[in-house]
């Protein structure tokens, strides 16, 4: 680091990071909250620790290749090779990974793109509670964390990305990066899983199967939404200049840009997460006749749908798009169910991959010929490259690997608990040691009580 | 076109103002915002009656009663 400026620059930028991700930890532990408050009190601790283990299991494999993959594939395998040169600083073995004083700055980029895989694993995770298989989840959780979800990153979410450059893909705060393609992956799941016994009557008609603690799963999505702010911090670029973004900006002037290196303001981000908060909470507690757990979801599908665009709406532009958005997604999520049988758990396909794709959509009018990329020859954001974007992640990389994954292991016979272990829960079946400690405690204390009643007399 | 005014960032920034989409319109976004918060408790207010009118006609003693003791 030499010279004043940049030292500053340098250390401002690898602090301003580092509280993001500490920020975006809160989004995990919002999501474990939210599925255990949703899960009936006999499945609760297989369902916390389903959730819990993808943060190691991300965490390595993310480390060992996910990261390599977005420096390496912006334009692999379509339109070019790997990019080794941009690779290998990035390899597990490269020292730059590693305590280096000439490096201050990939650990905590690293870390700030780990923890959008966690979220993307765990939004998973919700769709498929109280019947999946914890190894099965698991090996879900790496692949959309560390392998499908990275790709989707590297081609559309990097300055580089072909999707970037070709169809002039414009993705912000990651309606689709993360949220299309997470919903799309536990789509394809949930089809090959089925739904939860009791989920629908025999005549088809789907049932309720409320929370078994809605505070807890109040909590937990107010601590999703704290945690989404140190998202949006995060898929900025806090302060550069137009000479350290070698593109075509001229001037001296610093600004703040989005993950394409186009510039955007701290400002912009904070009217358009709040206002779009506010549309998305709106119109869900009036389509939802005062739901109280839709009303919150909505309020986070709301901010989902208004992402792809949030570095440029106007405030007033976000409010409405989040409210059209959760009206589309709150009714897709009924008829779908209906249609075709599904349990969505949490919604987490509604909130997450309709609204990510239906936010894309919109982006790609609002924004017709905006510039995607402060550098020349990029296509500028068009409705056909959203659109495209949009199949691409929710379709082509999400719920297409999600489908074939969960057909090959429940082909395996690993992908769904027994009926006898659903039915009597996972707590006992599979925490059975924590049960049974229990019953012969309170046995115990029970046994002590009433010998000191036959003393007392 | 563009619908923020800009079709490349080969501009100065320190000569470049708002960049949102539909530059002009700002009035027109403000009475459209206005007529969502104004019409959200429009129909609040609507089914909120509705919902309560219908709730104190189907009052049976012994479920409020438990409703009481339940605190």
């Amino acid at each position: 680091m030499d010279g004043n400026l940049n030292a500053l620059t340098t250390v401002f930028t690898e602090f301003y990071y580092w509280v993001t991700v500490v920020f975006m930890f809160l989004i995990h532990v919002g999501f474990c909250m939210y599925e255990v408050g949703a899960s009936r009190a006999r499945n609760h601790m297989h369902t916390l620790m389903k959730n819990i283990m993808i943060i190691p299991l991300v965490t390595v494999t993310f480390f060992f290749f996910g990261w390599w993959i977005y420096w390496a594939f912006p334009n692999f395998p379509f339109w070019g090779g790997l990019d080794a040169e941009a690779g290998a600083a990035n390899l597990p073995w490269a020292d730059t990974m590693a305590t280096n004083l000439g490096d201050r700055i990939t650990g905590v980029f690293w870390a700030a793109f780990l923890l959008f895989s966690w979220t993307a694993a765990s939004i998973v995770s919700g769709s498929v509670i109280e019947r999946i298989r914890s190894s099965a989840l698991w090996v879900h959780a790496v692949m959309i964390g560390s392998v499908w979800w990275i790709i989707d990153a590297a081609w559309g979410w990097h300055y580089g990305g072909w999707m970037v450059r070709l169809l002039g893909y414009h993705d912000a705060y990651a309606s689709g990066v993360i949220h299309a393609i997470a919903g799309g992956y536990a789509l394809g799941v949930i089809m090959v899983l089925g739904p939860r016994l009791g989920k629908f009557s025999k005549d088809g008609t789907p049932r309720d199967i409320p929370p078994h603690n809605p505070w807890l799963l109040t909590i937990g999505i107010f601590l999703i939404y704290t945690g989404f702010w140190g998202f949006y911090a995060a898929c900025n670029v806090p302060a550069i200049s137009p000479e350290a973004i070698d593109g075509q900006i001229t001037g001296v002037t610093w600004t703040a840009t989005n993950i394409y290196l186009a510039p955007t303001t701290l400002s912009a981000i904070t009217f358009n997460f709040l206002m779009s908060l506010s549309g998305g909470l709106m119109a869900a507690y009036v389509v939802s006749k005062g739901d109280a757990f839709w009303t919150f979801s909505g309020g986070l599908a709301g901010i989902i749908t208004a992402s792809a665009g949030n570095d440029l709406y106007h405030p007033i532009q976000a409010m409405i798009i989040a409210a059209v958005g959760v009206v589309i997604v709150y009714n897709l999520h009924y008829w779908v169910e209906r249609r075709f049988k599904l349990d969505d758990a949490v919604g987490a396909v509604a909130v997450h991959g309709y609204a990510g794709v239906v936010g894309l959509v919109i982006s790609g009018f609002v924004l017709w010929g905006v510039p995607s990329s402060p550098y020349e020859g990029y296509a500028t954001i068009n409705p056909v490259g959203q659109i495209t974007g949009a199949v691409i992640m929710f379709f082509v990389l999400g719920f297409l690997p999600g489908w074939i994954l969960a057909k090959i292991q429940s082909a395996a016979g690993v992908l769904r608990i027994p009926e006898e272990v659903e039915l009597m829960g996972l707590d006992y079946a599979e925490h059975h040691a924590y049960e049974d400690a229990k019953a012969a405690i309170i046995a115990a204390d029970k046994e002590e009580l009433a010998a000191r009643g036959v003393a007392a007399k | 076109m563009s619908t923020n005014g800009y079709t490349s960032w080969a501009v100065d920034l320190a000569e470049v103002g708002p960049i949102y989409p539909f530059q002009g319109y700002e009035v027109l976004m403000v009475i459209v915002g206005v007529v969502f918060w104004i019409g959200w408790h429009r129909i609040q207010f609507v089914r909120e009656g509705e919902h309560l009118e219908k709730a104190r006609h189907t009052g049976d003693e012994e479920k409020v009663k438990a409703q009481l003791e339940r605190y």
